[in-house]
């Protein structure tokens, strides 16, 4: 579990988070959502040690991580696994080599179980073959995919996921969400996903956390999200049309 | 560099130096730098060195026209030129420029497109990773390709003086074999290495520290090497006061 207590976050005169506080629970999709701007990609940050928030603090299993050394920190970063927005794969590295890498650098594995547990990771993406593929010949799902075959090689225990699904197309985003709640279940992780994607909260979003100018406004479900009657969320959740006459149908 | 990121350089270079994770892979990352330093610019340095020894030897001929001064003169000057100045400090604004840019902008688009903080996340040391590697490639390699300008900047002054006329094949020789002091390798060596560490410590500092994109990562590659000619000039003259 993860936990954050009153997170604060400037840049400069900027407050972009104001006093955040939350639980992130194994085993299900929790999700932060908000509009452009709102602050949920700078608490990703805060809560991974990317930024130091101001004030607060961020603890994974009870363990703060704004108190710990170096050192410990990296015990800790050793049990995450991320996908980035862009995925940010090594450009001069295969993707067998990406995935293999976490691995080179902190397991005694032989290479063969090494690349036994690369196989196991692609196939679970459902990339299997792509090993000598390199980033730039990989379309964008597939590079997320392959974003997740490298946060998933080391078993995570807490699984960031920050816009998993901007710049795909509503079919790939699909097989990306989907791709992040069946592991998260198989794997008990502690899964964190910042989205914009109204597709995702509906989809998958186990426990949502709405960011609102910097403030945690509303937490709930998404069985619950459309039933709220707190502007700033239905501003939100009901911006595009299609949601807007969903809505007004049921 | 002003104080601010002078103090940012050297907390940087000192993350780079802490322990790697774990050193065979480290090792293999120093090796392709070495590769990528020593061996690709080989032959920009090959070219470059054996004209300007040529060049040289022409132009000393062309200045040195009295009577009174033997033409194995030419063949000496050249090889001391060649050795405590032109071998070292071209090849080192050549590399600056090369490898500088090339560094600057591989760190800078890492950093950009986030990989940099997927080391970090991974729990990697970044700076150690990406730095280090390339620190002790240049500080070993840029001493080699010295040497080797050196050495062709010299044989391309017995080629230019030899075909052109200028001097006789066994003025020049008798010229570069004359009076020679061992120490000005010694000089040329140790600016090598403050070179090679300067040429590719500096880029990556620029590069890691890039905020932005496509165009920031262009800027701090272009202050990379102009930063980078500087410093070199700077420690080119710290290092002859010095030693001479």
């Amino acid at each position: 579990m993860i936990e954050i207590k009153d997170i604060h976050k400037s840049f400069g005169d900027n407050d972009v988070l104001k006093g955040i506080s939350g639980k992130f629970n194994p085993g299900i999709t929790n999700l932060i959502i908000g509009g452009s701007g709102s602050g949920k990609t700078t608490l990703l940050k805060c809560m991974i040690g990317l930024h130091h928030p101001e004030k607060g603090s961020v603890e994974y299993d009870g363990r703060d991580f704004t108190q710990l050394n170096t050192e410990e920190r990296i015990e800790i970063r050793k049990e995450i696994g991320m996908l980035f927005q862009g995925s940010a794969l090594f450009d001069s590295m295969t993707v067998e080599e990406n995935i293999m890498f976490p691995l080179n650098m902190f397991t005694d594995q032989s290479r063969s179980e090494k690349l036994d547990r690369v196989n196991f990771c692609l196939d679970r993406v459902n990339l299997s073959g792509k090993n000598k593929l390199f980033p730039a010949e990989l379309s964008g799902g597939m590079k997320k995919r392959v974003g997740i075959a490298r946060a998933i090689a080391m078993n995570p225990k807490y699984l960031f996921c920050d816009e998993p699904n901007s710049g795909l197309d509503p079919k790939t985003s699909i097989v990306i969400d989907e791709l992040i709640k069946e592991i998260t279940e198989e794997y008990n992780t502690t899964t964190v996903v910042v989205t914009h994607d109204m597709n995702s909260v509906m989809g998958i979003g186990d426990y949502i956390m709405f960011l609102h100018e910097g403030k945690k406004f509303w937490e709930g479900s998404n069985k619950e999200i459309a039933k709220t009657d707190i502007q700033e969320l239905n501003d939100f959740v009901f911006a595009s049309r299609f949601m807007k006459a969903a809505k007004d149908k049921f | 560099m002003n104080f601010t990121n002078f103090g940012r350089y050297i907390l940087l270079l000192k993350a780079a130096f802490k322990r790697p994770e774990k050193w065979k892979i480290y090792m293999k990352a120093i090796f392709q730098q070495m590769e990528f330093i020593g061996v690709g610019s080989l032959g920009l340095i090959s070219i470059i060195s054996t004209f300007i020894g040529a060049v040289m030897t022409l132009q000393i001929a062309f200045q040195l026209v009295s009577d009174f001064i033997p033409k194995t003169i030419i063949g000496s000057v050249n090889r001391d030129s060649s050795i405590l100045e032109l071998s070292p400090t071209i090849s080192a604004i050549v590399l600056a420029g090369k490898i500088g840019s090339a560094i600057s902008s591989e760190i800078g688009t890492m950093r950009v497109t986030e990989q940099i903080d997927a080391l970090e996340i991974m729990g990697i040391n970044a700076p150690g990773y990406l730095i280090m590697p390339k620190i002790l490639a240049g500080i070993t390699m840029v001493p080699v390709l010295v040497i080797i300008s050196m050495v062709l900047s010299i044989t391309g002054g017995y080629l230019g003086g030899t075909i052109s006329g200028a001097v006789s094949p066994a003025e020049y020789i008798q010229g570069i074999t004359t009076d020679f002091n061992p120490f000005t390798i010694a000089v040329a060596l140790v600016k090598a290495f403050v070179f090679g560490f300067i040429i590719t410590s500096v880029p990556a500092y620029e590069g890691f520290y890039v905020k932005g994109g496509a165009l920031e990562v262009a800027q701090a590659s272009t202050r990379a090497v102009v930063v980078s000619c500087i410093s070199i000039l700077a420690c080119d003259y710290i290092v002859t006061q010095l030693m001479l």
